[in-house]
């Protein structure tokens, strides 16, 4: 079926309106001269130069992108490890759990790992700050960095290294030459995953976050709580033209290697 | 007088008849299970050096997991694996002097043909430069010179699968696995294929051994074949003799088309064998030092390429049957022609008939009432 | 496999099991110790101290279901709870009738234009959640986007005074989880064989009746896997109630929130976390067991 009836345009025309809609016009207003939101007071790009004065805000933001970089190369390693545990080593003691422990941050809700991270910092009288929301990141990404690599790990024809092992690769370079390269999209897809994860968190920081160490989106949620203001629709274009560069220079770069054969 | 099927005379390489010949591979009492299903049931199986060996079975039989034993991914439960007298039952597969052409021929979608070649050499820690050469050779011998900067997405099926078959060979390997090698293939491309691995295979003096389910395939490449059923070796031999004296009814129903009659033998005179089938009456049969005795219940088999049609009775006195057509199935080179015989409710046989000219005088008709006859030499006598 | 396969598969297995029974069992387990404990104003503000096993039995005789007893007994708790239960149902309900249509128009668009509308769907996702509660907040609040638009319109002069009602909410959290429901949907609704379709029109059937009898139960699946990918997290969700929601909008992560950070009270922030994992393991059986029945129901098939 590859005829669009009037009806599945006006559906596709009113979905993407209702998903677009309110990011552009958060943009447009981020251009807004005015201070006041309801009115248009011409073009401007003074909001923007606001920002970069904004010190507090910088410097989150670049705690949080230290973070999310980080915390997402830890939850993409340990996630890469768990998928291939989980698809490669069939029944192992403990299967039921593993698989659980690994998932349960897919479903849980947030503020229940950040609450049960941040008691157990508290208990090993840890120093908070950087770290501890780092490993609370990564512990949080390894998940979905994990359901990532299963995917593809589940797709894998088991002969290419089978036959990487008959031609006399053992099983660590056979990883290395063959699986992992293979794999390679999916670990660069997971790391983007919880990349973007961690940077867009707010609840489990704000839980295990110490005193010193204030990430952007706690920076924008305090702003935020008092009100609609164009310098946040700046910070928030910024952030919205920062992902969305990243993610479309990713998949470009994974298209390329696609059609290269990989 | 010992008489020799049609297709023994090319075969002069013959070492499982030689009691002195040093076997290359030796399965003693292999038996590998899993769970509760027996995949390969006690088998003992001898490969000799520079022999093509097929390994023929219907899909489930056991053919596959005997190969991967071979090649180190499955460990047998009980027995042992020998290569040139060594026991590698426990050796992994990267130590094995065996490589294997997968079935999917598993080429490494993210390297060139020429690093998929050379995958193997560099495994051993070969330099570039011999590295290059091999691969050269290899590509050369495959005839495949000048593409090894492609990647695999970017051939053809059957260049796909020399690749494969370039890439196992690399290594000089004692032995080398084929895993179903022509299934990927289109029909024409598979029987030149045949005979180019056949080529391969004596150029280099390999051994080879290959799974198939396809037994055109075994039969034109393989020395010998083993015919597998339910993880059991039925009947290990050369091709002509696994067709034209089978040892059971299930190697001669899988192997070719074959007509079987029940009966019960009359008499033994020396080779000659007479029995009593109710649907053609007594059938006479040459066999070699039959273990038969009069009153025995057997099974007569008939090829159908042996069996003659024709509109008038035979004047020969026995192996003769009479029946009606009932169907004709035109197949260019070949016509196959069922015939009802014993009545409605007799049975149906099949004649083939080979077109030897473009027009026939006399041609069969549906509800032809016709004669079936057949030599001596034609019928085999089963166990039932 | 040999001995140092053998090893490296360990490893494989122990690195992230080390991992997540540090970081996530054990937190999990100190949550039901805490929500068994007094409340106190010390910091870390909870009673009972473990010190060893020397205290253990002093330990377990200072637990107790005092928490526990205070979220029965005080309707704040088991109301917000049963509000995010309906927030959450409604929410999924909301989402798969906006989300079917556009993931059913995706899947039939040409295959050209599908790629392209699949990046479209994920794009969002991928900029912050609480970049697209903000854009909300300006379009719902009063004289924000919408009245302007209304009034500009002459459809309505009044202020529709959205922001802060459970309408807010509802909107933010279909808005936010749209894409989980159109994802899987999508990804089933495309695998579907069109000839199936066809097959039903051949033997009779209008396209209403064929939607009915062949895509919508064949898609099944897909409405199962969404609805619980936005049912689940929206049980627990507490930034979209926070700043859309009003006064009498609190889910139960916004209790949970207040109780720790506002309140301090560690020991009953914990117990209304032990309820609302509670609260959640019940829907993902139940969709555990209706996989498990579609899984029997196809013979076995992986």
């Amino acid at each position: 079926m590859t005829r669009l009836g009037p009806g599945l345009i006006l559906a596709l025309v009113a979905g993407f309106a209702f998903l677009y809609l309110p990011i552009l016009a958060l943009i447009a207003y981020s251009f807004n001269a005015s201070r006041l939101v309801t009115v248009w007071g011409g073009f401007s790009t003074q909001w923007y130069g606001t920002l970069l004065a904004n010190e507090p805000l910088l410097s989150a933001a670049w705690l949080s992108l230290r973070l999310a970089f980080v915390s997402a190369t830890l939850a993409t390693a340990l996630g890469t490890l768990a998928a291939l545990a989980l698809a490669r080593q069939g029944r192992f003691r403990g299967r039921l759990l593993f698989t659980g422990m690994a998932l349960a941050p897919l479903v849980m809700p947030e503020v229940i790992t950040g609450l049960s991270l941040l008691l157990l910092f508290v208990a090993a009288d840890v120093e908070r700050g950087f770290w501890t929301v780092t490993i609370a990141h990564a512990t949080f990404g390894l998940g979905f960095a994990c359901i990532v690599v299963q995917a593809r790990l589940v797709g894998f024809d088991r002969s290419l290294e089978e036959a990487a092992r008959d031609l006399g690769a053992t099983p660590l370079v056979t990883f290395w030459t063959v699986t992992f390269p293979l794999i390679a999209p999916a670990v660069a897809a997971a790391w983007l995953l919880a990349f973007t994860l961690s940077l867009d968190d707010l609840v489990i920081a704000s839980f295990t976050t110490g005193p010193g160490a204030t990430t952007l989106p706690m920076r924008l949620y305090s702003a935020v709580r008092l009100g609609v203001s164009p310098e946040i629709n700046a910070a928030c274009t910024i952030l919205i033209g920062f992902v969305a560069i990243v993610v479309i220079a990713a998949s470009l770069l994974l298209k390329r290697r696609q059609a290269l054969g990989a | 007088m010992r008489k020799a099927s049609p297709g023994s005379v090319r075969r002069a390489f013959q070492p499982w008849n030689d009691p002195a010949a040093q076997p290359l591979v030796e399965f003693r009492a292999v038996t590998k299970r899993f769970g509760g299903v027996t995949a390969v049931a006690d088998v003992s199986l001898s490969l000799y050096p520079r022999e093509f060996f097929a390994l023929l079975g219907p899909s489930g039989c056991g053919k596959t997991t005997l190969m991967r034993m071979l090649a180190g991914f499955e460990t047998p439960d009980a027995g042992a694996i020998l290569l040139d007298g060594v026991d590698i039952t426990a050796v992994p597969p990267h130590l094995r002097p065996v490589n294997m052409m997968f079935q999917s021929y598993a080429l490494f979608p993210h390297l060139s043909v020429a690093d998929n070649i050379g995958y193997g050499l560099k495994r051993e820690g070969l330099p570039r430069t011999e590295i290059d050469r091999r691969v050269g050779e290899m590509l050369a011998l495959v005839k495949l010179d000048g593409l090894g900067k492609r990647r695999p997405d970017q051939l053809s099926g059957g260049q796909r699968q020399r690749v494969a078959l370039a890439r196992a060979l690399a290594k000089r390997p004692k032995l080398l696995l084929l895993d179903e090698p022509m299934a990927a293939l289109d029909r024409k491309l598979r029987e030149a294929t045949q005979f180019e691995l056949m080529d391969i295979q004596s150029e280099l003096g390999t051994t080879f051994m290959v799974v198939t389910h396809d037994q055109d395939e075994a039969m034109t490449m393989a020395d010998r074949m083993a015919v597998m059923d339910h993880g059991r070796l039925v009947q290990i031999a050369p091709p002509d003799v696994i067709y034209e004296a089978p040892v059971s009814r299930h190697v001669a129903e899988f192997v070719g088309d074959i007509n079987i009659l029940e009966g019960r033998v009359e008499a033994v005179d020396g080779d000659l064998v007479s029995v009593a089938t109710p649907l053609a009456g007594i059938v006479e049969l040459d066999e070699e030092a039959p273990a038969l005795s009069s009153g025995e219940p057997v099974l007569v088999g008939l090829r159908p390429e042996k069996i003659a049609l024709s509109h008038d009775e035979p004047a020969q006195g026995v192996n003769k049957v009479r029946g009606e057509i009932w169907d004709i199935g035109y197949l260019g080179d070949m016509t196959m022609v069922q015939v009802m015989v014993g009545g409605d409710d007799g049975q149906l046989l099949k004649v083939s008939l080979t077109n030897r000219s473009r027009r026939i005088e006399r041609p069969f008709a549906w509800e032809d009432s016709v004669w079936l006859s057949w030599d001596v030499e034609a019928g085999l006598v089963l166990k039932p | 496999m040999s001995v140092a396969s053998r090893r490296t598969a360990g490893l494989v297995v122990a690195v992230p099991s080390l991992w997540l029974g540090l970081f996530f069992l054990a937190p999990f387990v100190m949550v039901l110790r805490i929500a068994l404990s007094d409340a106190a104003t010390a910091l870390p503000p909870y009673a009972p101290h473990f010190e060893g096993f020397a205290t253990l039995r002093d330990f377990l005789a200072g637990l107790d279901l005092e928490n526990f007893g205070l979220i029965w007994e005080d309707p704040l708790y088991w109301q917000s709870y049963l509000f995010s239960l309906r927030i959450a149902a409604l929410t999924t309900l909301v989402a798969l009738a906006i989300g079917y249509p556009l993931a059913y128009a995706m899947a039939s668009a040409p295959v050209r234009w599908r790629v392209i509308l699949l990046v479209l769907v994920i794009l969002p996702f991928w900029t912050s959640f609480l970049i697209r509660v903000y854009a909300w907040i300006g379009i719902l609040r009063p004289e924000g986007l919408l009245d302007m638009a209304l009034s500009a319109l002459g459809l309505s002069d009044q202020p529709l005074r959205l922001l802060n009602t459970e309408a807010a909410v509802l909107i933010g959290m279909v808005y936010s989880y749209l894409p989980f429901m159109v994802l899987p949907l999508y990804a089933t609704l495309e695998k579907l064989d069109r000839s199936l379709l066809e097959a039903a029109a051949d033997l009779g059937a209008t396209p209403l009746r064929a939607f009915l009898t062949v895509t919508l139960p064949l898609s099944l699946p897909g409405i199962l896997a969404g609805s619980a990918l936005v049912f689940i997290p929206a049980i627990g969700e507490f930034v979209i109630p926070d700043l859309l929601g009003g006064p009498d909008t609190t889910m139960i992560g916004k209790v949970l929130w207040t109780e720790f950070f506002s309140n301090r009270d560690w020991p009953l922030a914990s117990a209304v976390a032990v309820v609302l994992l509670v609260v959640l393991v019940l829907p993902l059986a139940l969709l555990q067991r209706a996989r498990l029945a579609r899984a029997g129901e196809g013979g076995g098939a992986p």
